[in-house]
């Protein structure tokens, strides 16, 4: 899976009187096992498509498809199937469950999509132990640093071992130390694994590790090449 | 425990505050119930056993219609000596015969309709408390005396004090002329109009004799100790009356149909009232279950972007709201239990509650029940309200769209 097609991908918002065009007959191809990125400035639709491929939003036109699947026309119920088992999703505020430890986040995705107590388990400390985070596992967020947490984050999108992570301004609330850990933990997970990662960022440090960089502004593509990742 | 069960406990401490005040609102409401039900059925109980001690007794062994259609030809053959069989078959019962007929007595002055009621001094007490409610002279003691207890009503209108004489005029149970000189010996004063203008009681042996009954009686009554014997001492006297001509055992419920009617209206009116306690505690469980969701609405739309289905979540916070009511019910219960049990030993009275009573020959206190359904039922329908009360936060979940739910604040 993650042989992505996004065809004429529109999208506008309505603010007040004003129509914000967020995605602007957007048309690209990510192969499976890419790492790119999506740069631009705020506003400029990086999210939005994001979003878009994620299923978490509705298009107004153009059409996403996954494998072949098209995701745009799938229902509710698929769409949170397809997030479920085949795409990990980062946020830039970790947006980790404040009630549960960093194994039981990790965990929680695992438990829904029916994996046995005791794999779930291993699973989650294996890849605690794989992202830094080992001896940490029964601290909850609140005691946890930004870096930290945004790496059970990671784990957590990770975990299920899906063809596709999406990750919002991963390292937006990290210092520069933390950041340059997750990018190369990314690149790492991509390079063994072969996941696909779409990663949307204004940081120029985090856009060196990419191998293909697409570049928006208000809604459009206007830059997409390939890159060697220093 | 499961995550989702840890999830659910912990969510719930999140505001420790709030939710100790959703759940004592809860425990509160839940001991609030078991206080008032015990009492209102331990009332009822207490309603139940003084009307049926008053005369009637618990049940009673008839002749089949009599109860429908009572006349003294519908009797009983050797009611005395059935009822001594009962007494020694139901050695923990109290067993009495009767006969009944209507009689116009005189007095020198007045002569009134009235019901005269041939009773085995000697058990009568065991069964009523008429015997006890003698005001003036004695209860009756001679089986065989002419003598007679009337009501203080009756010995007014008749103008007839203790020692006065009686005549009694009647049909017997051959068709034959029944007439008697009885001498007042009682008046009793029953609380109730009804019975102390028209009711008398003779001996036994001395009823029969008059109204030609040759062993006959009109009645067997029976009296227990508590409510539950009743089907036990049901079972009993139908076994002994097997074989007995067409005799019947009627209880309470057959002879005083319009108290369970009654019983059944009481409960109902007293519903509308706890049904306003547990809407107000229903309120509040939505209030705070509503609060906990649209806080949440962030992580919850986080949750949904990671492809959790709004039913999982939904189930999640049903589980909340299951775990907050068990813990109002658990310890309302635990507390609710505590407070019937002392007032079941103890008694529950209110002023002047004592003094009313004492004038009918009853308890000054009402003992409430503490019956598996007089301590759940309550706490059961709050528990259940509770559940109900957060189907509507639960639902507002399947409207969650996860990009905006991740914008909240």
């Amino acid at each position: 899976m993650a042989e992505i097609k996004c065809v004429e991908l529109c999208k506008n918002y309505q603010q007040g009187d004003a129509v914000i065009k967020a995605l602007d007959h957007v048309t690209l191809e990510i192969r499976q096992g890419s790492f790119m990125c999506l740069s631009g400035p705020s506003g400029s639709g990086k999210t939005t498509l994001l979003n878009m491929i994620g299923g978490l939003d509705e298009l107004d036109s153009g059409a996403i498809s996954i494998d072949g699947e098209r995701v745009d026309q799938l229902g509710k119920s698929a769409l949170a199937d397809l997030r479920l088992h085949h795409i990990g999703f980062v946020f830039q505020a970790y947006n980790l469950i404040p009630v549960l430890t960093a194994r039981e986040n990790v965990e929680f995705v695992m438990q829904v999509q029916g994996v046995p107590p005791g794999e779930r388990k291993r699973k989650a400390m294996d890849i605690l132990r794989e992202v830094g985070l080992e001896g940490m596992e029964h601290r909850r967020p609140a005691e946890l640093s930004g870096g930290q947490q945004q790496r059970v984050a990671v784990a957590r999108a990770i975990v299920s071992q899906p063809k596709l992570v999406l990750a919002d301004e991963p390292t937006a609330n990290l210092d520069s130390h933390s950041a340059a850990h997750l990018m190369q933990l990314f690149c790492e997970l991509n390079q063994a694994h072969g996941v696909t990662f779409l990663i949307s960022t204004h940081d120029e440090r985090v856009m060196r590790y990419a191998k293909r960089l697409i570049r928006m502004q208000d809604g459009k593509v206007i830059d997409d090449r390939e890159q060697v990742p220093s | 425990m499961t995550l989702s069960l840890r999830m659910a406990w912990r969510n719930l401490w999140r505001h420790k505050r709030r939710t100790w005040l959703t759940a004592t609102a809860m425990i509160f409401s839940n001991v609030l119930l078991i206080f008032m039900i015990s009492l209102q059925l331990g009332s009822y109980d207490m309603m139940i056993n003084n009307t049926l001690q008053a005369f009637s007794g618990h049940l009673q062994v008839q002749q089949a219609g009599y109860n429908d259609n009572p006349k003294l030809r519908t009797s009983i053959p050797n009611a005395q000596a059935l009822a001594d069989r009962a007494r020694q078959a139901l050695p923990g019962f109290r067993v009495t015969a009767r006969a009944a007929a209507f009689a116009l007595a005189s007095s020198e002055q007045r002569s009134f309709g009235i019901q005269v009621t041939g009773v085995q001094p000697e058990f009568e007490p065991g069964v009523s408390t008429l015997p006890g409610l003698v005001s003036e002279g004695r209860f009756l003691q001679d089986p065989d005396a002419a003598e007679i207890v009337i009501g203080s009503v009756m010995a007014r209108n008749l103008k007839v004090e203790t020692g006065d004489e009686l005549t009694l005029l009647g049909s017997g149970r051959d068709g034959s002329f029944a007439a008697g000189v009885v001498t007042v010996i009682g008046i009793f004063d029953s609380g109730s109009n009804d019975m102390d203008r028209s009711f008398a009681e003779v001996p036994l042996n001395y009823f029969q004799e008059t109204f030609a009954m040759d062993g006959h009686g009109s009645s067997i009554a029976v009296s227990v100790d508590n409510l539950e014997q009743i089907p036990a001492a049901v079972t009993a006297m139908e076994n002994l009356v097997r074989d007995g001509n067409g005799l019947v055992v009627l209880d309470w419920n057959a002879l005083h149909p319009g108290l369970q009617q009654a019983i059944k209206a009481d409960f109902a009116s007293a519903w509308f009232m706890y049904g306003v306690l547990i809407v107000l505690v229903a309120f509040s469980v939505l209030n705070t279950q509503l609060m906990s969701v649209l806080e949440r609405t962030r992580e919850f739309g986080v949750i949904t972007a990671l492809g959790i289905k709004p039913g999982k979540l939904a189930s999640l916070v049903m589980l909340e709201t299951v775990l907050m009511s068990a813990i109002g019910l658990v310890i309302g219960v635990f507390l609710g239990t505590l407070v019937a049990l002392y007032f079941n030993t103890n008694g529950f009275s209110y002023p002047g509650m004592e003094e009313a009573a004492e004038r009918f020959n009853l308890p000054g206190d009402v003992y409430p029940s503490v019956s598996a359904i007089a301590l759940l039922l309550g706490p059961v329908v709050v528990f259940m309200f509770c559940l109900l009360a957060s189907i509507y936060p639960a639902l507002r979940l399947f409207r969650l769209r996860p990009v905006e739910a991740m914008r909240a604040v």
